[in-house]
């Protein structure tokens, strides 16, 4: 049985509301969205907060929509079940929509939401671990203690960004509308991470995350997600890639590849758009230029022994992963999961 | 503590608990609804799995103080909430989860009812992947799971008024069984 530490939870019905409870209380509070990562982290001490405020009651943070430019805006609060159903995410930007489709089980896409998988705690497997299991091993430097259990003599943290939305949404060149005491700010999401497990984002105690807009995709817009994990369901992922392809009149006119659940901020492929731009979406150039990129992402992956499963096999799975992943995307397929 | 209005089962309740108890505290230790089971306590095993306005949630990562007014139904509900709609003892779902003997320890089963009735709720006749994927939060250490897809697989065909697919085992249902050899 693992209990919660004790707290007090404030349910506002407004954004403004919320902002105004989170400063007042300062540190010592905390946001809930789905509650889906915040709660098992809060049983195992990662966090003891006073204060939990809530979003559950502000409607005004839910909901996907097309504004007239073609952007497409969805709530923080829209549930990962939500955005994965959601036809409109489906058609303007299909690389999110599986990508929310495989984040855990159904019941936590049920309880989940984009604007928490965004904003999710970078995970190590000798961290989110409860209390007892943490002390008997000697505390890490994210929590607790100074030491680095991965990497010996390490100085920085290197837990891992474990979010799928976050690699999907940053080759949708999303921005993300953060709301706080000082006011509104728009932040583009590429710009979003830090190289730090501890804390890998740029974002404020008191500030909100509202909004996440994605621009317009456009009818050549395809894109795929792929997740490596043990087993079929639940499992955080153990590496993620996310390809986006562009193609108009049958060659490819934008490209990219992100990859995740590597290190403390999710990992832009270099050199991806180099490779695949102008390239033909079909034949014997596509197959040669897909097998580049692949071989270029392995030489850029090095998968840490920081979250659970072999860091080899997960090297290994690099090159196959972007491989299939890409594929997927050009053929408008996806997502990529299984063996 | 604090008094939390909720609708369990639909019955509306007022339960004084502590603000920072999960909804399957409340449920078990409050309300004596033991039902919904507390196995690994962090959403890893879909054991406590009980309906939030007709969708599966884990209720060892709900906080009871976030879902008030909201409808929660637990295996305890299944039953009356089908007495209620006009049917005759127990739920459908429950019925032939009893028939198709689809337990052995019986600790995940109320999460897999649950999931599986919100998926009948929602689908009419859902394929054999949409039921993989339906319980695919839910985690069984002993049946392998294949008793628990034939009670799924039964209910639909119960639904749809026909038999289900005989198994590799079984003799056609619809020609008569050799005779036993002597």
């Amino acid at each position: 049985m693992l209990r919660l530490p004790r707290f007090e939870v404030a349910t506002p019905k407004t954004v403004g509301e919320a902002i105004a409870r989170l400063a007042e209380a300062g540190p010592s509070a905390m946001v809930i969205a789905g509650g889906t990562d915040l709660l098992p982290n809060l049983k195992h001490e990662l966090f003891t907060p006073e204060l939990v405020v809530s979003l559950s009651a502000i409607e005004a943070l839910r909901g996907v929509r097309v504004e007239d430019d073609g952007t497409l805006a969805i709530g923080a609060m829209t549930t990962l079940a939500e955005v994965a159903a959601s036809e409109l995410v489906q058609k303007h930007a299909p690389v999110l929509a599986q990508a929310a489709s495989l984040v855990a089980g159904p019941q936590l896409r049920t309880m989940g939401t984009l604007g928490g998988n965004v904003l999710l705690d970078t995970r190590c497997q000798w961290y989110n671990q409860t209390y007892f299991w943490r002390e008997a091993l000697g505390f890490c430097m994210k929590k607790d203690g100074t030491k680095c259990h991965v990497v010996e003599g390490g100085k920085k943290c290197v837990a891992a960004a474990s979010n799928d939305s976050a690699p999907a949404l940053m080759t949708l060149g999303s921005l993300l509308e953060f709301e706080g005491p000082s006011g509104r700010r728009t932040q583009a999401i590429d710009d979003f991470w830090l190289a730090d497990g501890i804390y890998n984002k740029k974002v404020a105690h008191a500030e909100l995350l509202t909004e996440i807009r994605i621009p317009p995709t456009g009818p050549g817009h395809r894109g795929a997600y792929g997740k490596l994990r043990e087993r079929g369901s639940i499992d955080f992922p153990l590496l993620g890639v996310a390809a986006r392809v562009d193609v108009v009149a049958e060659r490819i006119t934008r490209a990219d590849v992100v990859v995740t659940a590597l290190a403390a901020q999710p990992k832009r492929i270099a050199r991806v758009a180099d490779v695949l731009v102008g390239v033909a979406a079909r034949g014997e150039e596509l197959d040669r230029a897909i097998e580049a990129v692949a071989a270029s992402a392995a030489k850029q992956c090095n998968p840490l022994a920081n979250i659970p499963g072999d860091h080899e096999w997960r090297k290994a799975m690099v090159p196959v992963f972007v491989r299939r992943t890409l594929r997927a995307a050009v053929d408008g397929n996806g997502p990529v999961h299984g063996d | 503590m604090g008094a939390l209005h909720l609708k369990v089962n639909g019955d509306e309740l007022d339960v004084a608990a502590p603000s920072h108890w999960t909804l399957l505290e409340v449920l078990r230790y409050r309300l004596g609804l033991t039902g919904s089971k507390q196995g690994c306590d962090k959403g890893d095993c879909g054991a406590c799995t009980v309906l939030l306005d007709g969708k599966p949630v884990l209720s060892c990562l709900t906080l009871a103080a976030m879902i008030e007014h909201r409808a929660v139904t637990t295996i305890e509900g299944l039953m009356p909430a089908h007495i209620a709609n006009g049917g005759t003892g127990a739920d459908p779902i429950q019925d032939c989860f009893d028939r198709c003997g689809a337990l052995q320890c019986g600790f995940c089963q109320s999460g897999m009812m649950l999931s599986a009735r919100a998926l009948l709720d929602r689908v009419e006749q859902p394929t054999p992947e949409q039921v993989r994927e339906a319980l695919s939060g839910n985690l069984c250490r002993c049946t392998g799971y294949t008793q628990i897809f034939q009670a799924i697989e039964l209910a639909l065909a119960d639904r749809a008024g026909t038999k289900p697919a005989p198994r590799a085992w079984e003799a056609p249902r619809d020609t008569e069984a050799a005779p036993r050899q002597a």
